[in-house]
Protein backbone atom coordinates (compact mmCIF):
# COMPACT_ATOMS: atom_id res chain seq x y z
CA UNK A 1 0.00 0.00 0.00
CA UNK A 2 3.03 2.12 1.15
CA UNK A 3 4.50 1.47 -2.41
CA UNK A 4 1.31 2.31 -4.20
CA UNK A 5 1.25 5.68 -2.74
CA UNK A 6 4.43 6.45 -3.27
CA UNK A 7 4.22 5.47 -7.29
CA UNK A 8 0.99 7.65 -7.10
CA UNK A 9 2.59 10.66 -5.36
CA UNK A 10 5.16 10.43 -8.09
CA UNK A 11 2.81 9.74 -11.05
CA UNK A 12 0.92 13.04 -9.88
CA UNK A 13 4.37 15.13 -9.62
CA UNK A 14 5.59 13.71 -12.76
CA UNK A 15 2.93 13.86 -14.75
CA UNK A 16 2.96 17.87 -15.68
CA UNK A 17 6.46 17.82 -16.31
CA UNK A 18 6.36 14.78 -18.44
CA UNK A 19 3.66 16.28 -20.42
CA UNK A 20 5.28 19.55 -20.62
CA UNK A 21 8.47 17.66 -22.37
CA UNK A 22 6.63 16.12 -24.78
CA UNK A 23 8.88 17.19 -28.35
CA UNK A 24 7.56 20.89 -29.23
CA UNK A 25 8.33 22.52 -32.50
CA UNK A 26 12.43 22.94 -32.14
CA UNK A 27 13.33 26.79 -32.18
CA UNK A 28 16.30 25.56 -34.30
CA UNK A 29 13.89 24.62 -36.80
CA UNK A 30 14.28 26.85 -40.15
CA UNK A 31 11.45 29.54 -40.06
CA UNK A 32 10.77 31.49 -42.94
CA UNK A 33 11.10 35.28 -42.05
CA UNK A 34 7.26 35.50 -43.07
CA UNK A 35 6.30 33.66 -40.49
CA UNK A 36 7.99 35.04 -37.74
CA UNK A 37 5.82 37.05 -35.16
CA UNK A 38 6.64 41.02 -35.33
CA UNK A 39 7.78 41.48 -31.91
CA UNK A 40 10.54 38.91 -32.71
CA UNK A 41 11.88 40.47 -35.77
CA UNK A 42 15.17 42.40 -35.35
CA UNK A 43 15.32 45.50 -37.82
CA UNK A 44 18.58 44.55 -39.87
CA UNK A 45 20.79 47.63 -39.00
CA UNK A 46 20.83 46.33 -35.13
CA UNK A 47 22.39 43.42 -36.57
CA UNK A 48 24.36 44.87 -38.94
CA UNK A 49 25.99 47.10 -36.26
CA UNK A 50 26.22 44.78 -33.50
CA UNK A 51 28.31 42.67 -35.98
CA UNK A 52 30.44 45.75 -37.01
CA UNK A 53 30.50 46.57 -33.50
CA UNK A 54 31.49 43.62 -31.73
CA UNK A 55 34.06 42.99 -34.42
CA UNK A 56 36.05 46.55 -33.80
CA UNK A 57 35.70 45.85 -30.21
CA UNK A 58 37.14 42.30 -29.85
CA UNK A 59 40.08 43.47 -32.78
CA UNK A 60 40.61 46.69 -29.89
CA UNK A 61 40.63 44.49 -27.30
CA UNK A 62 43.14 41.81 -28.68
CA UNK A 63 45.62 44.93 -29.42
CA UNK A 64 45.06 45.95 -26.33
CA UNK A 65 45.73 43.17 -24.61
CA UNK A 66 48.67 42.22 -26.77
CA UNK A 67 50.54 45.64 -26.34
CA UNK A 68 50.05 44.97 -22.65
CA UNK A 69 51.75 41.57 -22.66
CA UNK A 70 54.52 42.89 -24.80
CA UNK A 71 55.35 45.29 -22.85
CA UNK A 72 55.30 43.16 -19.50
CA UNK A 73 57.41 40.59 -20.79
CA UNK A 74 59.92 43.66 -22.38
CA UNK A 75 59.91 45.20 -18.60
CA UNK A 76 60.83 41.97 -17.26
CA UNK A 77 63.34 40.98 -19.90
CA UNK A 78 65.03 44.28 -18.93
CA UNK A 79 64.68 43.33 -15.01
CA UNK A 80 66.45 39.83 -15.39
CA UNK A 81 69.19 41.76 -17.69
CA UNK A 82 69.87 44.26 -14.89
CA UNK A 83 70.16 41.70 -12.30
CA UNK A 84 72.30 39.50 -13.96
CA UNK A 85 74.66 42.56 -15.03
CA UNK B 1 58.70 46.22 -33.91
CA UNK B 2 59.46 46.22 -37.35
CA UNK B 3 58.76 48.63 -40.06
CA UNK B 4 56.89 45.74 -41.70
CA UNK B 5 54.78 45.15 -38.99
CA UNK B 6 54.81 49.13 -38.38
CA UNK B 7 53.21 49.52 -41.87
CA UNK B 8 50.56 46.22 -41.87
CA UNK B 9 49.28 47.68 -38.56
CA UNK B 10 49.01 51.43 -40.23
CA UNK B 11 47.57 50.34 -43.23
CA UNK B 12 44.99 48.09 -41.43
CA UNK B 13 43.86 50.84 -39.41
CA UNK B 14 43.02 52.78 -42.04
CA UNK B 15 41.70 50.18 -44.12
CA UNK B 16 39.13 49.45 -40.99
CA UNK B 17 38.33 52.93 -40.73
CA UNK B 18 37.35 53.63 -43.90
CA UNK B 19 35.47 50.22 -44.48
CA UNK B 20 32.27 51.29 -43.05
CA UNK B 21 31.75 53.72 -45.72
CA UNK B 22 32.98 51.08 -48.17
CA UNK B 23 30.23 48.70 -47.52
CA UNK B 24 27.30 51.48 -46.85
CA UNK B 25 28.33 52.59 -50.71
CA UNK B 26 27.85 48.72 -51.59
CA UNK B 27 24.20 48.13 -53.11
CA UNK B 28 21.43 45.86 -50.90
CA UNK B 29 21.41 42.40 -51.91
CA UNK B 30 17.87 41.53 -53.59
CA UNK B 31 16.57 39.26 -50.87
CA UNK B 32 18.38 39.88 -47.90
CA UNK B 33 18.48 43.86 -48.28
CA UNK B 34 20.82 45.50 -45.50
CA UNK B 35 21.69 42.38 -43.29
CA UNK B 36 23.75 41.19 -46.02
CA UNK B 37 26.39 43.76 -44.77
CA UNK B 38 27.47 41.81 -42.20
CA UNK B 39 28.45 39.31 -44.86
CA UNK B 40 31.92 41.95 -45.60
CA UNK B 41 33.40 41.14 -42.30
CA UNK B 42 32.29 37.83 -41.33
CA UNK B 43 33.78 36.21 -44.49
CA UNK B 44 37.06 37.99 -44.27
CA UNK B 45 36.91 36.54 -40.32
CA UNK B 46 36.23 32.78 -41.45
CA UNK B 47 39.17 33.23 -44.18
CA UNK B 48 41.52 34.32 -41.47
CA UNK B 49 40.30 31.68 -39.14
CA UNK B 50 41.01 29.16 -41.11
CA UNK B 51 44.10 30.59 -42.72
CA UNK B 52 45.56 31.00 -39.07
CA UNK B 53 44.34 27.36 -38.23
CA UNK B 54 46.42 26.07 -41.28
CA UNK B 55 49.40 28.27 -40.41
CA UNK B 56 49.53 26.97 -36.73
CA UNK B 57 49.29 23.50 -37.98
CA UNK B 58 52.47 23.64 -40.63
CA UNK B 59 54.22 25.50 -37.77
CA UNK B 60 53.27 23.00 -35.63
CA UNK B 61 54.71 20.10 -38.01
CA UNK B 62 57.50 22.12 -38.69
CA UNK B 63 58.44 21.82 -34.79
CA UNK B 64 57.96 18.42 -34.27
CA UNK B 65 60.49 17.38 -36.81
CA UNK B 66 62.79 20.16 -36.20
CA UNK B 67 62.24 21.06 -32.58
CA UNK B 68 62.44 24.70 -33.48
CA UNK B 69 61.41 27.33 -31.18
CA UNK B 70 60.83 29.70 -33.51
CA UNK B 71 58.31 27.22 -35.20
CA UNK B 72 56.63 26.88 -31.88
CA UNK B 73 56.42 30.81 -31.56
CA UNK B 74 54.55 31.15 -34.69
CA UNK B 75 52.48 28.38 -34.07
CA UNK B 76 51.17 29.85 -30.74
CA UNK B 77 50.31 32.87 -32.01
CA UNK B 78 48.50 31.47 -35.05
CA UNK B 79 46.59 29.56 -32.76
CA UNK B 80 45.17 32.29 -30.60
CA UNK B 81 44.54 34.18 -33.70
CA UNK B 82 42.33 30.90 -34.67
CA UNK B 83 40.62 31.59 -31.00
CA UNK B 84 40.27 35.57 -32.54
CA UNK B 85 39.14 35.13 -35.68
CA UNK B 86 37.04 32.13 -35.19
CA UNK B 87 35.38 33.99 -32.33
CA UNK B 88 34.57 37.00 -34.77
CA UNK B 89 33.24 34.62 -37.68
CA UNK B 90 30.76 32.86 -34.66
CA UNK B 91 29.26 35.73 -33.20
CA UNK B 92 29.01 37.78 -36.67
CA UNK B 93 27.37 34.62 -38.68
CA UNK B 94 24.22 34.13 -36.07
CA UNK B 95 24.05 37.96 -36.36
CA UNK B 96 23.34 37.44 -40.00
CA UNK B 97 21.52 34.34 -39.97
CA UNK B 98 18.76 35.42 -37.40
CA UNK B 99 17.68 37.76 -39.98
CA UNK B 100 18.25 35.70 -43.26
CA UNK B 101 17.36 32.11 -42.25
CA UNK B 102 15.21 33.14 -39.61
CA UNK B 103 17.55 31.18 -37.05
CA UNK B 104 20.23 32.63 -35.24
CA UNK B 105 22.19 28.80 -35.85
CA UNK B 106 21.83 25.43 -37.29
CA UNK B 107 23.50 22.34 -37.11
CA UNK B 108 24.92 21.82 -40.57
CA UNK B 109 28.21 20.37 -41.03
CA UNK B 110 29.56 24.17 -42.00
CA UNK B 111 28.79 25.87 -38.67
CA UNK B 112 29.01 22.82 -36.85
CA UNK B 113 32.88 22.19 -38.15
CA UNK B 114 33.39 25.66 -37.75
CA UNK B 115 32.53 25.15 -34.18
CA UNK B 116 34.47 22.10 -33.42
CA UNK B 117 37.69 23.60 -35.33
CA UNK B 118 37.19 27.08 -33.43
CA UNK B 119 37.10 24.23 -29.67
CA UNK B 120 39.99 22.50 -30.69
CA UNK B 121 42.20 25.75 -30.79
CA UNK B 122 40.20 26.74 -27.33
CA UNK B 123 41.71 23.36 -26.31
CA UNK B 124 45.31 24.19 -27.85
CA UNK B 125 45.21 27.46 -25.81
CA UNK B 126 44.26 25.69 -22.51
CA UNK B 127 46.77 23.14 -22.82
CA UNK B 128 49.92 25.42 -23.67
CA UNK B 129 48.70 27.71 -20.36
CA UNK B 130 48.01 24.84 -18.23
CA UNK B 131 49.94 21.90 -19.80
CA UNK B 132 52.84 22.51 -17.88
CA UNK B 133 56.07 21.14 -19.30
CA UNK B 134 55.70 18.83 -22.58
CA UNK B 135 52.56 21.04 -23.44
CA UNK B 136 54.31 22.10 -26.83
CA UNK B 137 54.62 18.40 -28.26
CA UNK B 138 50.61 17.58 -27.08
CA UNK B 139 49.62 21.06 -28.29
CA UNK B 140 51.79 20.62 -31.84
CA UNK B 141 49.68 17.19 -32.12
CA UNK B 142 45.87 18.80 -31.38
CA UNK B 143 46.72 21.60 -34.17
CA UNK B 144 47.93 19.39 -36.41
CA UNK B 145 44.46 17.75 -35.70
CA UNK B 146 42.91 21.07 -36.38
CA UNK B 147 44.24 21.80 -39.25
CA UNK B 148 42.99 18.59 -40.78
CA UNK B 149 39.62 20.26 -40.13
CA UNK B 150 40.24 22.68 -42.60
CA UNK B 151 39.33 21.28 -45.87
CA UNK B 152 36.59 19.71 -44.33
CA UNK B 153 34.93 23.21 -43.36
CA UNK B 154 35.80 24.61 -47.02
CA UNK B 155 33.86 22.04 -48.71
CA UNK B 156 31.07 20.91 -46.39
CA UNK B 157 28.60 23.86 -47.91
CA UNK B 158 29.38 21.43 -51.95
CA UNK B 159 28.78 18.79 -50.09
CA UNK B 160 26.30 18.62 -47.60
CA UNK B 161 22.90 20.18 -47.93
CA UNK B 162 22.87 23.31 -46.18
CA UNK B 163 21.54 26.81 -45.35
CA UNK B 164 25.09 28.36 -46.35
CA UNK B 165 25.91 29.67 -49.55
CA UNK B 166 28.14 27.24 -51.88
CA UNK B 167 31.69 28.72 -52.19
CA UNK B 168 30.82 29.64 -55.48
CA UNK B 169 29.48 32.96 -54.62
CA UNK B 170 32.57 34.96 -54.48
CA UNK B 171 33.73 34.44 -57.63
CA UNK B 172 30.11 35.41 -59.19
CA UNK B 173 29.96 38.59 -56.89
CA UNK B 174 28.58 41.93 -58.66
CA UNK B 175 32.26 44.24 -59.21
CA UNK B 176 29.95 46.63 -56.97
CA UNK B 177 30.27 43.71 -53.75
CA UNK B 178 33.32 42.58 -54.99
CA UNK B 179 35.05 45.36 -54.45
CA UNK B 180 34.19 45.94 -50.81
CA UNK B 181 34.96 42.73 -49.90
CA UNK B 182 38.60 42.10 -51.25
CA UNK B 183 38.99 45.56 -49.54
CA UNK B 184 38.09 44.02 -46.25
CA UNK B 185 39.81 40.87 -46.84
CA UNK B 186 43.03 42.62 -47.68
CA UNK B 187 42.04 44.72 -44.58
CA UNK B 188 41.95 41.90 -42.66
CA UNK B 189 45.08 39.89 -43.63
CA UNK B 190 46.96 42.98 -43.46
CA UNK B 191 45.57 42.98 -39.73
CA UNK B 192 46.34 39.50 -39.53
CA UNK B 193 50.14 39.50 -40.48
CA UNK B 194 50.72 42.53 -38.24
CA UNK B 195 49.21 40.43 -34.99
CA UNK B 196 51.13 37.28 -36.01
CA UNK B 197 54.44 38.57 -36.05
CA UNK B 198 53.35 40.47 -32.82
CA UNK B 199 52.23 37.23 -31.31
CA UNK B 200 55.25 35.13 -31.84
CA UNK B 201 57.62 38.06 -30.88
CA UNK B 202 55.74 37.79 -27.77
CA UNK B 203 56.48 34.23 -27.62
CA UNK B 204 59.99 34.06 -28.17
CA UNK B 205 60.34 36.93 -25.44
CA UNK B 206 58.75 34.87 -23.02
CA UNK B 207 61.42 32.07 -24.54
CA UNK B 208 64.15 34.62 -23.75
CA UNK B 209 62.74 35.11 -19.78
CA UNK B 210 62.65 31.07 -19.31
CA UNK B 211 66.46 31.40 -20.19
CA UNK B 212 67.15 33.89 -18.29
CA UNK B 213 65.68 32.72 -15.23
CA UNK B 214 67.62 29.28 -15.92
CA UNK B 215 70.81 31.14 -15.93
CA UNK B 216 69.83 32.83 -12.85
CA UNK B 217 69.09 29.82 -11.47
CA UNK B 218 72.35 28.68 -12.01
CA UNK B 219 74.19 31.43 -11.59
Amino acid sequence: MRHLRLLLTLALLLGPALASAQPQPSPDEFVPISEIPPEERIPAINLVAAAYGFVWVAVLGYVWSLGTRIKKAEDEIARLERKGS
Amino acid sequence: MTTAVKVQLALATVMFAVAPWIVNAAPHEATMGLVYKIYFFHMPSAWMFMIAAIVSGVASARYLFTKNPKSDATAVAAAELAVLFGLLALVTGPLWARKAWGVWWVWDARLTSSLMLFLIFLAYLLLRQFGGPGSEKLSAGLALFGMANVPFIYVSVNVWRTLHPKTSVVPTLPVEMGIPLWFCVTAFLLLFLALLSLRASLERQRGRIDALYLAEDEA
